[in-house]
């Protein structure tokens, strides 16, 4: 009984780890998009905020990106689930014999590099185009160079064969004599793919599309070569966070979930209404009044109907939330909590000039709270001159608070070199406002700790 | 009848590969006849049937359907129907229209389909059915739906791929009548495959007994039955005593075996075999249980045996007997309220009517 109990709560240890693994990182990403610093950060709250659904609306990067990553999962959808499908035929059906060998030859792209695949399918159409004749600057050269294109055709390449494998599953589940009791009927062949194999498999072809879609949608490796002048969600994505970032990426990432959320939800809503209507036609019963049927015993359906509500809730505050004076107030404390800082140090210089000038602060141990404990920060080092004689007397601000997780390595006063750090602290408070550093300025102690704002 | 459309096969070998499955098959079934070919799994009855309704086309020979070579005309031009052995119902479309997919696939409107869907579902005793799904019907209901849906595409032969396999016993024998009830009210040429022999002989006009690949005699089912060609057919076809030995003479259509430990034994010898078979040869003689009966008969209509067992079937008796050498002898005796037959190990003699002995050739025997 007690190893049960045991084992059950080890079970659940488990499940909370593992689930906390999953999806941690979805959290997190999501409180993120509600917080107002503009560097991604959930852990010093400060006000609730949607700006950054309005900053990422407002995107017109993320938007054409959105657009083509769109447009490029269609036609990736429309060419792979065909080629998909009609290779599945020919392996099951039409050349049982040859199928392995058939089957790694149709495989082999899900093995291969998306890069590989990426710069092969530049360097095919282009090769393609010039045996064709398309010369520099024709219409014909222009379209075997086009990003779109060549994105659909250079995805749609391994994405087949993720199509075809939904496919053979629910093939070999296809009973061929019902293709044959069609003939029989006096169905050609064309109608009874139409009309038997067809119906049979539209199950997987939805599943296909779905599957060919999230991941031409999220392709990146493959991409990246093939779009040439166009741009997708990721190819964006990953251009921001070369340039920095900024939260309205978790909004994206926030809706995007939400949006996974409601589609799940309604897809088991509606599968779950048509197993419990089968099963009250079996009893006999009547389907019963449409609404009220669709919600009884369908929990799912009663999710999504939540779910829906509480987004057009949220939808309706945003519009009239404000969080100006949260923002206000915030500054302020911020404001209050330098001000606070700043007498405190002066205080204790005070203090220590009165007491002992001739000893040397031990500055480095109480102030420095960062996670590798200041290790690498240039006053550490033995051969930093004048470090430990000079900081007392300057205690730049920069140098000082020490709270970034990597001890400040960043800091611009530390880049500097620890010998310059004398000459370079009064320096660094009229630098640091101007955010025209290549990083946007978010590796700035100053914008991590959230202590030293001036502004 | 006569009215049917005639089926026959000349020549006919069907060859996968190496492996011949069907050799030089030649068989003429008459317009409206229900006719079936019976034999043991894998003995290429199906591969015929397949060659009938255009899924194969045979290696040599032709196949001809109403007096028209049937080559290079395929499944869906040929004026068959197949109803497949597992039924073949698609599982997506209802039960209406199910029946009506031959008129669907013609482009016959909606209205005219629903309504010769509810004229075929009342003639299989499923009206009101129509909007189920296949899988919401019972085994038996599903045969008829498919029967229905074969029978809307207005075949002229309808082929039938053991159909009754998957049914338990009660409803296969009820659709036995049934099928033939229907046969005789379509009037079309009905062609059926089975490896029952029951559902053969009640059924069909003509039988075809085939045993790898080759038929070994086709006849009506009485003719199959006491009269079988081959030591094949005598020994798949119903229950069967074997005796072998030489054949000591022959008058007319009889002939004297001297079978071993029991002595001469006299038969009729069966008249596919007559020419084969002369004084002097080995051959075997078949003698059924239920021609067997208690006490002396003529000289050579008589044996004497031991009994081993016995076991009451309710409308018959089997008696297991012994008599001597190899030879075990089955006797099947109606139940007409006799308390024993005999005491176990005691000795009897049995003896069989004229004419109920058939001589054949050696040959191979069914393996059951």
């Amino acid at each position: 009984m007690k190893s049960l109990n045991l084992s059950r709560l080890a079970f659940a240890l488990y499940l909370l780890i593992f689930f906390t693994y999953l999806m941690g990182p979805l959290l997190v990403m999501s409180l993120t998009a509600f917080n107002s610093p503009s560097f991604p950060s959930a852990s010093p709250w400060e006000c609730f905020t949607f700006e950054w659904f309005s900053v990422l609306w407002h995107d017109n990067h993320i938007r054409e990106g959105i657009y083509y990553s769109v447009i490029i999962g269609i036609g990736t959808v429309v060419l792979s689930v065909s080629m998909g499908l009609a290779a599945s035929i020919v392996l099951t059906q039409i050349w049982p014999r040859f199928r392995s060998a058939f089957y790694t030859m149709i495989i082999a792209p899900i093995l291969i590099p998306g890069v590989v695949i990426g710069i092969s399918t530049l360097v095919f159409w282009d090769r393609v185009g010039r045996l064709l004749g398309a010369g520099e600057g024709s219409a014909l050269n222009g379209f075997f160079h086009n990003g779109l294109f060549l994105t659909i055709l250079g995805q749609s390449s391994f994405i087949a064969s993720y199509a075809m494998l939904v496919f053979v599953a629910r093939l070999q589940r296809f009973d061929p004599g019902l293709t044959e009791a069609a003939l029989d009927l006096g169905a050609t062949h064309t109608q009874a793919f139409r009309k038997i194999l067809l119906p049979f498999m539209r199950p997987a072809i939805a599943s296909a599309s779905v599957l060919a879609f999230l991941a031409s949608f999220e392709n990146y490796n493959t991409t990246t070569f093939t779009i040439v002048d166009y741009k997708t969600l990721t190819t964006v994505l990953a251009q921001k966070v070369r340039l920095g970032i900024d939260p309205s990426i978790s909004a994206l990432a926030f809706s995007i979930i939400t949006l996974t959320v409601l589609a799940a939800l309604a897809v088991e809503a509606f599968r779950r209404h048509s197993a419990n209507r089968l099963a009250a036609r079996l009893r006999g019963g009547a389907a019963g009044r449409l609404l009220s049927g669709f919600f009884r015993g369908n929990v799912p359906a009663v999710l999504l109907v939540l779910l829906s509500m509480a987004v057009i809730v949220t939808a309706g505050v945003a519009q009239r939330y404000d969080p100006t004076q949260c923002k206000v107030a915030v500054q302020a404390a911020k404001k209050a909590e330098i001000q606070r800082r700043i007498k405190a140090l002066q205080e204790s210089r005070k203090a220590r000039e009165s007491a002992a000038p001739a000893t040397p602060a031990p500055k480095a141990p109480n102030a420095n709270s960062g996670a590798f404990g200041n290790v690498f920060a240039p006053n550490n080092l033995p051969g930093a001159p004048g470090a430990s004689q000079t900081a007392p007397a300057q205690e730049s601000p920069s140098q000082k608070p020490g709270n970034g997780a990597f001890g400040n390595v960043f800091a611009p006063g530390n880049l500097s070199g620890a010998s310059d750090a004398p000459d370079a602290a009064p320096d660094s408070p009229p630098a640091r406002p101007d955010n025209g550093s290549g990083f946007g300025n978010v590796f700035d102690p100053n914008n991590l700790s959230g202590v030293s704002g001036g502004n | 009848m006569g009215s049917g459309v005639a089926v026959n096969l000349e020549n006919v070998w069907i060859k996968f590969g190496d492996f011949v499955a069907v050799r030089d098959a030649n068989v003429s079934i008459n317009g409206g006849d229900f006719f079936s070919f019976l034999g043991p799994s894998g003995c290429g009855k199906t591969t015929i049937l397949r060659a009938v309704s255009g899924f194969l086309s045979p290696s040599q020979g032709r196949v001809l359907i109403g007096g028209k070579d049937m080559a290079g005309i395929g499944p869906n031009r040929r004026p068959t129907a197949l109803i497949f052995q597992n039924l073949a119902l698609f599982p997506l479309m209802k039960v209406w229209e199910n029946i009506t997919f031959s008129m669907e696939v013609k482009g016959a409107s909606a209205a005219e389909r629903r309504k010769r869907a509810d004229e075929l579902l009342d003639m299989i005793a499923l009206g009101g059915q129509g909007d189920k799904l296949p899988s919401e019907l019972s085994g038996g209901q599903k045969q008829r739906v498919a029967i229905a849906r074969a029978l809307c595409a207005s075949p002229d032969v309808l082929l039938l791929d053991e159909p009754l396999s998957a049914l338990d016993l009660k409803l296969r024998q009820h659709m036995r009548t049934e099928l033939r009830a229907i046969q005789q009210r379509v009037g079309i040429t009905f062609i059926y495959i089975t490896h029952d022999q029951g559902e053969a002989l009640t059924m069909s006009d003509n039988v075809a007994v085939m045993k790898a690949g080759v038929i070994d005699q086709i006849g009506t089912g009485r003719d199959v039955y006491d009269l079988p060609s081959t030591a094949f057919v005598a020994s798949f076809v119903g229950e069967n005593n074997m005796f072998r030995g030489k054949i000591l003479r022959i008058d007319g259509d009889s002939a004297q075996v001297d079978v071993a430990g029991i002595g001469p034994l006299v038969g009729r010898i069966s008249p596919a075999a007559s020419a084969q078979l002369d004084a002097g040869d080995e051959a075997m003689i078949f003698i059924r249980p239920e021609a067997l009966a208690p006490g002396e008969g003529e000289a050579g209509r008589t044996l004497n045996a031991t009994v081993v067992n016995e076991e009451f079937e309710g409308n018959a008796f089997t008696v297991y007997l012994d008599a001597g050498g190899n030879a075990e002898i089955r006797m099947s005796l109606a139940n007409t309220g006799q308390h024993r037959i005999a005491e176990r190990g005691s000795r009897m003699a049995l003896h069989f009517p004229a004419g109920k002995a058939v001589v054949v050739p050696v040959g191979e025997l069914a393996s059951e």
